[in-house]
């Protein structure tokens, strides 16, 4: 196929395909980034927390009266809890992955020394990994001697007495790389504690990559403050039930507290979330609506210019042209004009990388976006001027003898 | 004549129906998303405190170690103080008015039967918070600075928790029952919901929250009632609230003037030299004022996802205008016959292009007509997100005359190449080529 008479023929629209090239250009700029946030976030929203995520329900209990001792308190609840039918293991916990309660502490490899990273607390009852199902992958469990209280009320001195500690894979590498964490001394305190066991995963109360979702250490501190959370460890089908009598035993076991925010881990996950999908809803909306505008503009503009060049498509029919000559033609001057908007489109997609990594924490553009994007618009470019090109290729060439 | 030229541009557009309807409904879809956007950032970047703002400031003096280079080594600064700092200049009152904060929340009973506890949020602050952010009373009155320092058990309610508690009656002089001591209640605030909650620590729910109870900082701190918020910590003298290592409290000034600005900024200075002599405050002194709106602007009150949706819905606009720039160029284009007829007549270049400007506004405005449905669309989608913002998210005369405006002048930015282009069509040569 000769493309002298198509690059001519472009080259009398030269305004008109410098417009269409601009706008290919832009699509492919904004629709590669937003690709490219869309994919970060759908992927943050599969982050694997840990824990046995559909087998957990936790309720609040906020205590009125400070005179009682907290840790009676929360062993009475949890005996009352772990007799519920269906209940497996309960424990009092403060921190879970996406509530929030972050208690981060920078964590030292010798007395005041430089901080290493920060890592967040997770302190709970006896029996607290069973319940949230984290798996040991090296080490074990605490030992009954090791649990202390936190010290809500004494500046929560007991990150400072505490022995022992239990942390996530991707801590023990970040402050050990390459060695063996068991037994080794960590200090996030003033004193030393002795790593016993790691686990594979558990995500930090709330995501921040850049300090680390999965930092986390897990302390015997038994929570001792005015407000605990109780989790509870059940079949994924009695849930509800379990949660709903939970309710009442606690309050019909002491009336003088504040019980609120009953919930699946399922629920705190989504509410979690809940931001982000409603971004994602928008970014898709946005590169699909895009998408549309530009296939809309270049149908609509291909449309025309068949109708515009009825006679001289006539003509060439009329000269030896087939239909199939002409429907590649169509489809080929699409086509260069779309490349043209890709090359461009490449350029400004990098550039509007760099100027949204200034203003938002967003990461640089993963290079895989770009032959995405690019293989996206020359499918929706083809697909647009189908319709044009195939009313292209039925001009018979008898209209090439009538006038006008 | 323009009446003339809107009757060419009406019989025009029905030549070609699908391509008119189109352009339209690319304009309509590119104001309207963006007029949502644009709209709700001009609701939240409003300002919360109209007449006052002017003289309200957060002074910042940063409190941390210095940087030893480390990866993880100290808090991000938010502009809290502590303790010992936030005391300090209370104690100086150098301002007009000032005033240290923290939230709070505490569980407590309802007064009249036995319901169950509940808990409620409100803010532990200082006597001048009241005086300085214009509270408005519907009964009684804030606290003294005496109370302050003797640690009263005084509270003002909010007229939410005071209806809760109290009914219609008037809960001044009354008593109620906060987590486990007793407080008298010496004021009723009347509905005071300032959008965001300026003078809260900046999290992601600062719209949309309002507090229902305020009662003396040092009461909370003598009860040990609970806190919310962050406490950032660094140093190895342990986590307490009146640690000089730990920061958690807001702290606002009110300043008059500008020279009485110049004035703090002097003694916060000064104050900053003077506990370095101390040995404390080891950074390099760099004292900062934020006006109220200024320091939500730094703080970054409106979402970083807003912002984002903002760009992207103007990156939408201007994908939608060269789209329909291109679309009229074709279509002023295919009439270069007609044009250069009317050249050849005596219509000059800048009839031309009037004419073409014209059709390329009746686009814009029917447009624009459109663009309003989507955005009233849009706005609607946005109250039913979860956020704090949610419920603002209306659009008033002024922003219905802004998509207006927005969309003429977006419709007229399109026609502007294309008319320039077409009316240089030259009479004699499109004639010939006839």
């Amino acid at each position: 196929m000769p493309h002298s008479p198509l690059l001519a023929s472009l080259g009398r629209h030269k305004l008109t395909v410098l417009l269409m090239v601009m706008q290919v250009a832009l699509t492919c700029a904004i629709v590669c980034n937003v690709a490219a946030i869309l994919g970060h976030r759908v992927a943050q929203l599969g982050l694997p927390s840990g824990v046995a995520e559909d087998e957990l329900v936790m309720l609040e209990s906020i205590n009125v009266d400070a005179s009682s001792d907290p840790l009676v308190r929360h062993d009475t609840d949890l005996a009352a809890l772990r007799q519920l039918t269906g209940v497996r293991s309960a424990a009092a916990i403060d921190a879970l992955p996406f509530n929030s309660n972050n208690w981060s502490n920078g964590i030292a490899l010798e007395p005041k020394g430089d901080m290493r990273a920060v890592a967040t607390a997770f302190n709970g009852t006896r029996g607290e990994l069973d319940t949230l199902g984290l798996r040991l992958v090296a080490g074990r469990d605490f030992l009954p001697d090791e649990y202390l209280p936190v010290g809500s009320t004494r500046d929560w001195d007991g990150i400072n007495k505490v022995p022992a500690t239990i942390v996530t894979r991707a801590l023990a590498q970040q402050l050990f790389p390459g060695q063996d964490p068991l037994g080794k001394v960590i200090y996030p305190g003033d004193g030393p504690v002795r790593i016993v066991g790691v686990v594979g995963h558990l995500l930090r109360p709330m995501l921040d990559e850049s300090a680390g979702n999965e930092y986390a250490t897990v302390f015997p501190m038994l929570p001792d403050g005015s407000s605990v959370t109780y989790v509870m460890r059940t079949a994924p089908q009695d849930r509800e039930r379990v949660l709903q009598q939970a309710m009442a035993r606690l309050a019909q076991l002491d009336g003088n507290r504040v019980l609120r925010r009953p919930q699946t881990f399922m629920q705190l996950r989504e509410d979690y979330f809940r931001r982000d999908r409603t971004m994602i809803s928008l970014l898709l909306a946005a590169a699909l609506g895009l998408l549309l505008v530009t296939a809309a503009g270049i149908a609509g503009l291909a449309s025309f210019w068949v109708q515009q060049r009825r006679r001289s498509i006539g003509i060439r029919r009329a000269v030896g042209a087939t239909r199939r000559d002409i429907l590649r033609y169509v489809q080929t001057e699409n086509f260069m004009i779309v490349s043209g908007g890709i090359a461009i489109g490449v350029v400004l997609a990098y550039a509007l990388n760099v100027l949204l990594m200034q203003h938002y924490a967003l990461q640089r553009l993963p290079v895989f976006y770009l032959p995405l994007g690019a293989v996206a618009l020359w499918l929706l470019g083809q697909l647009a001027v189908l319709g044009p090109a195939r009313r292209a290729a039925s001009v018979p060439p008898v209209v090439a003898t009538r006038s006008g | 004549m323009l009446g003339y030229y809107a009757t060419i541009a009406a019989s025009s557009f029905r030549r070609n129906k699908a391509l008119a309807a189109l352009m339209v409904l690319v304009i309509g879809l590119g104001i309207g998303a963006s007029m949502t956007m644009i709209t709700v950032f001009h609701v939240l970047a409003s300002d919360p405190l109209p007449g006052r703002s002017g003289k309200l400031f957060v002074p910042v003096i940063d409190p941390r170690p210095l940087d030893r280079g480390q990866s993880a080594s100290a808090p991000q600064q938010d502009g809290s103080f502590t303790w010992p700092d936030a005391m300090n200049l209370l104690r100086a009152a150098r301002a007009g008015r000032q005033a240290a904060m923290a939230g709070g929340a505490v569980p407590l009973r309802p007064t009249q039967g036995g319901g169950l506890p509940f808990y409620e949020t409100g803010r532990y602050t200082t006597a001048d918070f009241f005086a300085m952010f214009d509270t408005p009373f519907l009964s009684g009155s804030g606290w003294t600075a005496q109370d302050d320092a003797q640690r009263a058990h005084v509270v003002v309610l909010g007229r939410e928790l005071s209806r809760k508690l109290f009914g219609e009656t008037n809960a001044v002089g009354r008593t109620v029952r906060l987590k486990d001591a007793d407080f008298r209640v010496v004021g009723v605030l009347d509905t005071w919901e300032p959008q965001p909650q300026f003078y809260a620590q900046m999290d992601s729910r600062i719209f949309g929250r309002s507090d229902q109870f305020f009662l003396p900082l040092q009461t909370a701190m003598d009860l040990k009632l609970d806190f919310a918020g962050r406490l950032s910590c660094w140093g190895d003298s342990g986590d307490g609230r009146t640690s000089d290592q730990c920061s958690w409290l807001q702290f606002w000034v009110q300043l008059d003037n500008a020279a009485k600005v110049d004035a703090y900024r002097a003694f916060l200075t000064a104050y900053w030299r003077e506990q370095q002599a101390h040995g404390r405050l080891p950074r390099p002194v760099d004292v900062q004022l934020y006006g109220l709106m200024d320091w939500l602007a730094h703080q970054h009150a409106i979402p970083d996802d807003l912002r984002l949706q903002l760009s992207l819905s103007v990156g939408f606009l201007l994908v939608c205008m060269l789209n329909v720039m291109g679309l009229l160029l074709a279509t002023f284009l295919r009439r270069s016959g007609e044009i250069s007829v009317r050249r050849a007549l005596g219509a000059r270049r800048r009839d031309i292009f009037l004419q073409l400007g014209v059709e390329s506004s009746v686009i814009g405005f029917a447009g624009g007509l459109l663009g309003v449905l989507v955005a009233m669309l849009g706005l609607w989608s946005v109250r039913q997100r979860p956020d704090g913002y949610a419920q603002l998210a209306h659009m008033d005369a002024g922003m219905l005359l802004a998509t207006f405006t927005l969309a003429l002048a977006a419709g007229a930015l399109a026609g502007l190449l294309p008319a320039w282009r077409a009316c240089r069509i030259a009479p004699a040569l499109q004639l010939k080529t006839q």
